[in-house]
């Protein structure tokens, strides 16, 4: 149990007058603009966004300037933010099908329509250090050259699962109940409740954090709830967002998000009544995150076991409690962290408690040996 | 992507909205129009939006995280209304998009179309030209190898 502390207030304000010069660092090294951090940190700054799950690039870059890079901290101060915002609205469900994509790529089929487009990758580089980067002074880029370029449209490419949706050879997926896909369940605005639906299950994974959802995701791979993927599609880009005006009375797009999309293509069930069908789990995040949203696909089709009739193996990615109720960053290390907080008169109880007991040890031998 | 001279009113709600807060703010300072004196029907606010996504791409919907948006409305003097709501927190970027809706009902809307639309329209147009010939670039064909002889 914590108890209130009083005082310290000098100490205290010390403190963060050191922190506010350690954050600065070397004045002699030129502070970061926000603009270097949004342009040059755009995966640390969409991994603040998903986390934190509230698309601004301009906050997310502040929010790590102000944390010194401490991602969960940064996601922190922008939770703490976003209750300070009214809620103006939801949005229609985005179309990912319609989305410009930088990045789209399917491990399952060769010769997609639409093509195998690797975008803006860390594949298939050597994961050698670039000390051209460490430079001082890196050359600045030649406005006149140009970047490699082909043959394209803006069209968008169609979704790779609709094939075999269209076969029939992919579970559908199910007709979502018209009151949940009116107004879907929303932890930021009442508490989970358990058993979750999948709509509720999915937007806790989509804010949950991404070291966890990895973890999890590999020990399926690894054999606790194994569940055989194929990364069916993953795709990279931007899509609009469009809202319901209620004082117009028709819908307008509002802005555009970048989103990372991963559609798994899973181990297949049948039965005597019903032929084999592959399943399929779910990934969408903001910003580019592919581990996220790949490591989500896979929790998302692991905790779909009780729906496709499959059984608990008792492995942790099948247990939705010990999944959602400890995916979350922000309540994790705010529980965990503060028990380095002052907890002395906790601790003083404990203390005389096992004073006593040591006492009474030590008293009873004694008292046996003299009866 | 849409063209300036069809627009209807959702999609240069749309294309002001989805364009960069600077540059509808140099459009609009070079187009020569004066500001209209106004009243607010609604002064400019910064609130979340909830964004949207769908189980399997097309199952049901799901809430996936917040966006920030300014929203406000306005009315012209002569009672025609203007209304925005844009992507950020840049309230000026509401005000202007607000003014231009409202603009668009009346005599300036040639003139806007033409100074402000059609050069946003443009600009976004080339944007994603411009990806899409980039991700064509890194288009890839995979060959599968033959194992063994046979």
């Amino acid at each position: 149990m914590y108890v209130a502390v009083k005082g310290g207030e000098r100490a205290i304000d010390a403190a963060h007058d050191w922190l506010a010069e350690a954050r600065r660092g070397d004045p002699g090294v030129a502070g970061l603009t926000l603009a270097q951090i949004r342009e040059q940190l755009a995966l640390t700054v969409a991994r603040v966004m998903a986390e934190g799950a509230l698309y601004d690039p301009d906050l997310a870059a502040l929010a790590i300037k102000q944390t010194r890079g401490d991602l969960i901290e940064a996601i922190f101060l922008i939770r703490a933010y976003k209750t300070t915002l009214p809620r103006l609205g939801a949005a229609r469900p985005v179309e990912t099908g319609a989305m410009l994509c930088a990045r789209r790529i399917s491990a399952t089929f060769k010769d997609v329509p639409g093509g195998q487009i690797l975008g803006p990758t860390f594949d298939y580089t050597h994961r050698l250090l670039d000390f051209a980067l460490a430079a001082e002074g890196e050359a600045p880029a030649d406005p006149n050259a140009e970047s490699p370029q082909a043959e394209g449209e803006p069209r968008p490419v169609p979704h790779v699962l609709g094939y075999l949706d269209r076969e029939g050879v992919i579970q559908p997926e199910p007709a979502p109940e018209p009151e949940s896909a009116a107004r879907p369940p929303d932890l930021t605005r009442q508490p989970m409740e358990l058993p979750a639906d999948r709509p509720l299950r999915l937007q806790a994974l989509a804010r949950g954090d991404e070291g966890f959802l990895l973890g999890l995701a590999y020990s399926s791979q690894r054999g606790y709830g194994r569940n055989h993927p194929f990364v069916g599609e993953l795709r990279i880009g931007m899509v609009a967002v469009e809202v319901d005006i209620p004082e117009l009375g028709f819908a307008v797009e509002i802005g555009t998000v970048e989103l990372t999309e991963c559609e798994t293509v899973n181990q297949f069930a049948g039965s005597k009544t019903e032929p084999a069908q592959f399943t399929r789990g779910y990934g969408l995040v903001f910003g580019q995150s592919e581990r996220k949203a790949i490591a989500m696909a896979l929790v998302d089709r692991a905790l779909r076991w009780q729906e496709l009739g499959e059984d608990d193996t008792g492995a942790p990615i099948q247990d939705e409690e010990f999944v959602l109720m400890h995916a979350d960053n922000v309540q994790a290390t705010g529980f965990l962290e503060h028990i380095k907080l002052p907890h002395y008169v906790d601790f003083q109880s404990e203390l005389e408690l096992v004073r006593r007991l040591r006492r009474e040890a030590a008293e009873s031998p004694r008292k046996d040996a003299a009866e | 992507m849409c063209d300036s001279a069809e627009m209807d009113r959702t999609e240069w709600m749309g294309l002001l909205a989805r364009a960069p807060a600077a540059e509808v703010a140099r459009l609009w300072a070079e187009c020569g129009l004066p500001e209209p004196a106004h009243d607010w029907l609604r002064p400019p606010e910064t609130g979340a939006v909830m964004v949207r996504g769908r189980a399997g791409a097309t199952g049901a919907p799901f809430n996936l995280g917040e966006m920030t948006v300014t929203r406000c409305a306005l009315r012209l003097a002569d009672g025609r209304d203007g209304h925005a709501w844009v992507q950020g927190r840049d309230k000026a970027h509401a005000r202007r998009a607000a003014l231009a809706d409202a603009l668009m009902q009346g005599a300036e809307a040639d003139h806007l179309r033409a100074a402000l639309l059609a050069p946003l329209a443009e600009a976004e147009a080339e944007g994603r030209a411009a990806l899409a010939r980039r991700a064509a670039a890194t288009k890839v064909e995979f060959f599968t190898l033959m194992r063994g002889d046979s």
